[in-house]
């Protein structure tokens, strides 16, 4: 490791000669680790995504063989037709890949690692093989839970939030050596974010280039700074409880069990002091991302900096303070019920603040509709209803009608499709020619993003009357209610524009390969903007800077009146500006 | 099929359904307000030639307004809801003359336990129906919920009621349904492969029908 460790900062930082093992498998580069996490957890994207559509296809057509379907073994879907304890396996795997191996890892894991040096301008992060290591345990958890699939019994079944006693005991579950494997991949899970988030905060705190004070950091890089800060303190909790919950589950202890002592109400308090952070884990560094792409599009400095940096500290701190919002339902003491809604309901004013700000951002500029710039925005409106659908929930009287219902299932698909995914629709082709020195299919992009949208809003809209209906969340066949039959038609109404979604995506995933080769060329700055990253070649060499670049400003400059142009880069030294007075320790 | 909320069966509905509307309007306000804006924004700040941004970084004002608004409707719509919940939830909300009914649900199915006709639960004339929850209209009843194996969750979408079945726990949870008829139970918390299937019928009858089927369901159950 000594020769990875001395090229980053000798004179052959450009000359590369690293084995191909070094550089592409086990690499320390962080660029390399992030276009890492970047294809693998796309991969567990489209598989969630295909979980999704057996779900939607047994909910739309309950009871009828699966197109495709025969291929699935006995177990599952004889003949082709979904099994209810199958269906619980998808309703749990969609979960469980979605949030830990899709969502999670294409923002934290590929944007955490591919921007922050570059952004603050360093050469790599603190540790570059704790960083590795951040991967490779990531990459075992995915194959674990990937394996849990095809064990005899089958995957895991009591749902991404896995409720005990259900999971804790196989006798009640019928699943046995599947809720082993997803307590262990939880818990590789569990330790890549927290070696992940040691680093990033390290990095961002140490390692920042000259002149790169903490009010010129990109909201970018804020955003993972303050989700790091939140990944360390939660991703403990959650592997502790899954430690637990495995112990339960394969040496005899009973923390979850009551029936031999053990307390079943242990297991939310824990998994959702571990799960509500996570909520913001999973939509801090899309607005952060946001931010950056919706000032550049506009061409206008970001509206109130300081009160969104301010706001993305104060979601972060509420976010620690309302998990019991998940359990106004379970039993637990109505007065706590009380604090927890009100601390839930005021986390919507930082919210609203950074949509306004986001909306000020635009007021009075020169938009330019790039593929990022359609998704930022269609990332505010979309986050927007999700965030507003959270109150319903919150109001504690409202949510004894909703909760556990498809309303619950459209407020989070707004946040974590209509939000996170669209943020990454953007981010994906943003930062695209820096990881690959090629741009994304330009019209492609926009067929894409307009399929989306349409699609995505005729999956989403009608759960919310759905849930208005009173239909509960995770039943394998709605047609066994009576007052839920007349809904049938809108079940496959969703259904089929859920297909029609997922083929959409095929277009993504087909100009994210095409473009690798066949994209065209993107010199140094596409999108003409201020941020470091972009004064270095695409793709970024390794090791990024020579030297590290001396940063004058914040990275919002865009259409001052001080420079013709609409952009001005944070290395561009003005008549005027004063160099920094000390080069960080670091370098 | 009806594109809003279920019939109101119970006394909590209209408070239910009314906060509901309250927050249907202040969010209703707040959506069109960022959507309209969002778009007009799109197309009046369109790309156009030879044009430059306005170079500003935001107002003080401005966001204080804007942070202000929300904090006041928020804290005031908690207060609001805070005062529904204890109502409906709270620790000393069960009206003392509420009829007891206990609830022991088990994968998958509900168990009903009845106070036979001396309207009393733990004595020896009660009796335990499956998936047959029948209660007295325009009376407070109180469930007493409890589960055999994992947590599950009693669900009357009429009643607007919620409130989950945790093994270990003894949970009270009451109502007052407001209209005869028969209704469905669900289960609302995924227990297993048979939680779709773990539903029940709820028949609400006037005081002499649930008289009358009292007595015959316990003289079928004494034979």
């Amino acid at each position: 490791m000594t020769s990875v460790a001395a090229t980053a900062h000798s004179a052959h930082a450009h000359h590369d000669d690293r084995s191909f093992i070094r550089k592409y498998v086990f690499s320390t580069d962080h660029k390399i680790i992030g276009i890492q996490f970047l294809f693998v957890s796309l991969f567990f994207l489209l598989v969630g995504g295909l979980l999704a559509m057996q779900m939607r296809w047994q909910l739309g057509f309950p009871g009828k063989p699966m197109p495709g379907g025969g291929i699935l073994p006995e177990t599952m879907a004889p003949g082709g037709v979904i099994l209810p304890e199958y269906y619980i396996q998808l309703v749990t795997m969609h979960g469980t890949f979605m949030v830990f191996f899709a969502i999670m890892p294409l923002l934290v894991g590929v944007y955490a690692n591919f921007l922050i040096p570059l952004k603050i301008g360093t050469h790599d992060m603190a540790f570059p093989r704790i960083n590795m290591w951040s991967f490779w345990s990531f990459f075992a958890a995915g194959l674990v839970m990937l394996a849990s699939l095809f064990v005899p019994d089958g995957a895991a079944r009591a749902g991404w939030t896995m409720y005990a006693p259900l999971s804790a005991r196989h006798d009640l579950s019928g699943a046995s050596f599947g809720h082993e494997l997803w307590s262990v991949s939880i818990i590789l899970v569990g330790l890549s974010s927290i070696l992940g988030s040691l680093n990033y905060i390290t990095t961002i705190i140490n390692n920042r280039a000259p002149g790169m004070t903490w009010f010129r950091l990109p909201l970018s890089v804020w955003s993972l700074f303050i989700t790091a800060v939140l990944g360390l303190l939660a991703l403990p909790v959650l592997s502790g409880a899954a430690i637990m919950l495995l112990f339960d589950q394969i040496i005899g202890t009973h923390f979850f069990d009551p029936a031999a002592g053990g307390q079943a109400l242990l297991w939310q308090h824990l998994f959702w002091f571990f799960g509500h952070p996570e909520v913001y884990i999973l939509i801090l560094p899309a607005m952060g991302m946001v931010s950056d792409i919706i000032a550049n599009g506009s061409r206008k400095p970001i509206f109130g900096y300081h009160s969104m940096v301010f706001a993305i500290v104060a979601i972060a701190f509420l976010g620690w303070i309302v998990w019991g919002h998940h359990m106004f339902m379970s039993g637990m003491n109505p007065t706590l019920g009380s604090s927890f809604m009100v601390s839930t309901l005021v986390i919507a004013v930082p919210s609203a603040v950074k949509t306004f700000n986001w909306m000020g951002t635009m007021w009075r500029g020169n938009l330019k509709f790039t593929v990022p710039m359609l998704n930022a925005v269609a990332f505010v409106a979309m986050f927007v209803i999700g965030g507003l659908s959270g109150i319903y929930m919150a109001a504690t009287p409202v949510d004894m009608f909703i909760h556990d219902t498809y309303f619950i299932v459209a407020h989070l698909h707004y946040v974590l499709f209509g939000g996170s995914l669209f943020a990454l629709f953007a981010a994906i082709p943003y930062w695209y020619p820096k990881m690959f020195g090629r741009l994304m299919h330009e019209g492609w992009g926009k067929v894409h993003f307009w399929l989306t949208f349409v699609f995505y809003n005729l999956v989403f809209f009608p759960m919310h009357i759905l849930g208005m209906a009173g239909h509960m969340r995770r039943i394998y066949d709605p047609t066994q209610y009576d007052f839920l039959k007349p809904y049938q038609p809108m079940n496959e109404f969703i259904s089929i524009s859920a297909f029609l979604l997922f083929a959409t995506q095929i277009i993504f995933f087909v100009n994210f390969w095409w473009s690798l080769k066949k994209g065209k060329p993107s010199g140094l700055n596409p999108w003409q903007d201020n941020g470091l990253e972009w004064t270095l070649p695409s793709p970024a060499p390794h090791g990024n800077w020579e030297r590290v670049p001396t940063v004058y400003r914040g990275p919002y400059e865009f259409s001052s009146p001080q420079v013709p142009e609409d952009y001005l880069p944070q290395t561009r030294k003005l008549p005027g500006d004063r160099e920094p007075a000390a080069a960080s320790a670091a370098h | 099929m009806t594109w809003w909320l279920p019939l109101k069966g119970s006394t909590f509905a209209g408070e239910v359904d009314g906060l509901f509307i309250a927050i249907l309007i202040i969010t209703g306000i707040a959506f069109v307000l960022v959507e309209v804006g969002l778009i007009w924004f799109v197309f009046k700040y369109r790309q156009r030639p030879g044009r430059k941004a306005f170079y500003t970084h935001g107002s003080t004002r401005a966001e204080v307004i804007w942070t202000a608004i929300p904090a006041v409707t928020m804290v005031a719509l908690g207060l609001i809801s805070n005062h529904y919940w204890v109502r409906i939830k709270g620790r000393n909300s069960v009206p003392p003359n509420a009829y007891p009914i206990a609830i022991h649900a088990k994968q998958f199915e509900w168990q009903v336990t009845y106070p036979g006709p001396d309207g009393k639960l733990g004595t020896s004339d009660d009796f335990t129906v499956r998936n047959q929850l029948h209660v007295p209209v325009g009376r407070p009843v109180v469930v007493r919920l409890t589960s055999e194996d994992v947590i599950h969750s009693f669900f009357v979408p009429v009643f607007r009621v919620k409130q989950d079945a945790v093994p270990g726990m003894d949970i009270n949870a009451w109502f007052q349904a407001t209209v005869p008829g028969t209704y469905e139970l669900g289960c609302a918390e995924l227990c297993g492969l048979g939680h779709y299937r773990m539903r029940a019928q709820v028949f609400v009858q006037t005081q002499e029908d649930y008289d009358a089927w009292m007595k015959q369901a316990a003289q079928e159950a004494s034979s």
